[in-house]
């Protein structure tokens, strides 16, 4: 599916969106009437400093104007822009700042959505798609930390070990059923049936808790994250109590 | 308690394990391990590579006090997988992040680590992912997230997203902060790009001086447990939180880094336009030294 | 990965009142070891995880040497080794014991 024919599912009454570069950024109509707010990185394009400040500066002003519209985030990226130049100037802060104006717009009471339609890999994933309230997919889409043959050679495992391995875990392999299984991405929608009643749905459900490791603990591809992460919270509370009863 | 103490013996950070990190840091035998090695909370993942496991997976995360206060601590071991974001070790930093905000007490995060452990990437991006939103979450709730900055691994990958959540960012000279790593940089672009065994390159590029003058960081210290003790009491004092307007004022900050910095091929040219006497020869500046010619550095001022 | 057990008795056992101690980390050429308490006084169990294999007589002559040596009685040792070198590993071993035995603050 193209980037327009997805904009055209999405919003059959129609929508306002600019192009520049690898970025988007516009308005639409919701099927019920209402306002959304749509950014996105487009084209399979690396994220690097200059593209992540002009969407953190659109995301500030969607909070600063007061609309509590929800924002839709189409992620077709690559990885992080891997120069010397955005490392230089500080990327990681300019990425986490992107991530943080996301999280800030939900906090903020706009339900946040990333739409995954193409590829998005490490740094980029994590400044866009992973930082929004649900994260969807189209069928086709590829989220990768790192792909296969880069990983062989970090990992220096022949490739045809590593594909025999990732046939048995979920949890290291490139894909986007594996970043479902381990619950990062929600749910997977159906590219034949229409696209704005499946986005009605994803915005009639409240947000604001991350689901993320009860889906992986329910779909099977990441068992403990879930379990060790209440263990900790337990301690840490019981502990708490401890020193101050004590 | 009256009087805090603390662990006086001189310790490198950098040579340090998380372990002796932590010890030195908080004030003596305040320290208390959540889920510890004896518990054998091993990840789950690297026995399909045939690769040996430690009993904390990494991490090591629990309670202590610093100057009398109570705070929650984790610490990256670096030397072990590089001190990479696995299952296990992500979910320990991401439990802990929610007590803090479920309890209103300030975190220390000893960054040690090379970001994303590749045998379980997955998992380990989905950690750092329910990571960054549990520190702003805790922010938002009036807490303090601190990250210290200056151990063998550095701060890389995921890692230093992380990093950039958080409310204040102590670091030393030692300390790497920085999304790609220098191989891949290299990898990627060329080595006429970057020459990944140019160390003096590296170090001006992602080390802690650079970083320090150009906002990346609150703080920068000496090599020295003591030193990210003191400096970490000083950071817990104000609580700036992370709404509209933090974000907008980091907004205009890295604007602003954009419009000044933009167009120069290395960090010399930078420290040149901060107006430092001498920038080549900022390597070589002694802590005192280069503390007085970082007078007229960006500042994050609470933009972060 | 190796899985090594042994099971030895020890003619001194290990004081103090700590009941856990843990030194080094996993990388190439280190180890950590984990010591617990775990009686009867006399005897001293080890358990390694090793990713070099083929060296089970030289675990055995190090760790034979080492409750010999060392206060070993009533430790329940865990071991996951990255390949160390033997001297390493009676180094570590050493270390252990003398944290497990330290006073507690």
């Amino acid at each position: 599916m193209t980037l327009d024919d997805i904009l055209a599912g999405l919003f059959p009454n129609g929508s306002s969106i600019e192009t520049s570069g690898a970025m988007i950024s516009g308005q639409a109509v919701l099927s019920g009437g209402g306002p959304i707010h749509v950014l996105g990185i487009t084209q399979g394009q690396p994220l690097g400093v200059d593209e992540a400040i002009v969407l953190a500066g659109r995301l500030i002003e969607i909070v600063k104007s007061g609309n509590r519209a929800p924002i839709l985030i189409l992620v077709d990226s690559a990885s992080q822009r891997m120069s010397k130049r955005d490392e230089l100037l500080g990327l990681s802060e300019y990425l986490s700042h992107l991530a943080k104006t996301l999280l800030l717009a939900e906090a903020e009471g706009h339900h946040t959505i990333g739409l995954l339609y193409g590829g998005s890999a490490a740094g980029a994933f994590i400044a866009t798609a992973l930082a929004t309230g649900t994260l969807v997919a189209l069928p086709g889409a590829h989220p990768a930390v790192m792909d296969l043959p880069s990983m062989a050679r970090v990992t220096k495992l022949p490739i045809d070990v590593l594909k025999a391995k990732a046939e048995a875990t979920p949890v290291f392999a490139p894909g986007l059923d594996n970043m479902v299984r381990t619950g990062g991405i929600d749910v997977v929608w159906d590219a034949g049936a229409p696209l704005a009643p499946q986005l009605a749905a994803v915005l009639q459900r409240p947000q604001g808790q991350d689901d993320r490791s009860r889906l992986g603990a329910a779909r099977g591809g990441r068992r403990k994250a879930l379990e060790i992460a209440d263990r900790v919270v337990a301690l840490a509370t019981a502990s708490h109590q401890d020193a101050r009863h004590g | 308690m009256t009087a805090a103490t603390c662990n006086d013996v001189s310790l490198s950070w950098y040579e340090a394990s998380a372990r002796q990190r932590i010890d030195a840091l908080v004030d003596a035998g305040s320290f208390c391990e959540f889920i510890g090695p004896e518990l054998r909370e091993i990840s789950p993942h690297l026995a399909i590579f045939d690769l040996p496991e430690q009993f904390d997976d990494g991490i090591v995360v629990g309670r202590g006090r610093l100057d009398g206060k109570a705070v929650l601590l984790a610490a990256q071991e670096g030397r072990f997988m590089g001190g990479a974001f696995g299952e296990v070790h992500g979910a320990k930093l991401t439990g802990l992040l929610r007590a803090a905000r479920a309890l209103s007490q300030d975190v220390l995060i000893l960054f040690d680590t090379g970001g994303v452990r590749l045998q379980e990437a997955n998992a380990g991006e989905l950690a750092i992912a329910e990571i960054m939103r549990a520190v702003i979450e805790a922010r938002r709730a009036g807490v303090n997230v601190v990250g210290l900055i200056g151990g063998r691994a550095g701060c890389y990958g995921g890692g230093s997203l992380i990093a950039g959540t958080c409310s204040k960012v102590i670091i030393s000279e030692q300390g790497r902060l920085s999304v790609s790593g220098p191989e891949v940089i290299e990898t990627n672009r060329g080595i006429e790009e970057f020459d990944s065994r140019d160390r003096a390159l590296v170090w001006r590029t992602m080390g802690g001086k650079h970083r320090f003058l150009i906002g990346g960081a609150d703080a920068f210290v000496d090599d020295e447990a003591l030193a990210f003790r003191q400096s970490a009491i000083v950071a817990l004092k104000i609580s700036p939180g992370c709404d509209v307007a933090v974000l907008a004022a980091e907004q205009a900050r890295l604007e602003r880094r954009l419009q000044r910095f933009g167009e120069v091929e290395d960090a010399v040219e930078i420290w040149q336009t901060l107006g430092i006497d001498q920038p080549t020869e900022i390597p070589a500046r002694p802590t005192g030294a280069f503390l007085r010619a970082a007078n007229n550095r960006e500042s994050a001022d609470d933009a972060r | 990965m190796e899985k090594l057990s042994f099971r030895l008795t020890a003619p001194r056992s290990a004081g103090g009142t700590r009941a856990q101690a843990i030194v080094g980390v996993v990388a190439s050429g280190n180890l950590e070891v984990l010591l617990e308490r775990s009686p009867p006084a006399d005897t001293c169990t080890i358990d390694i995880a090793t990713a070099a294999h083929g060296f089970g007589a030289v675990w055995d002559a190090v760790v034979r040497d080492f409750v010999t040596r060392r206060p070993a009685g009533g430790l329940r040792i865990s071991i996951n080794d990255g390949g160390a070198r033997p001297d390493t590993v009676a180094l570590r071993l050493a270390q252990g014991v003398r944290k497990i035995e330290e006073p507690e603050r």
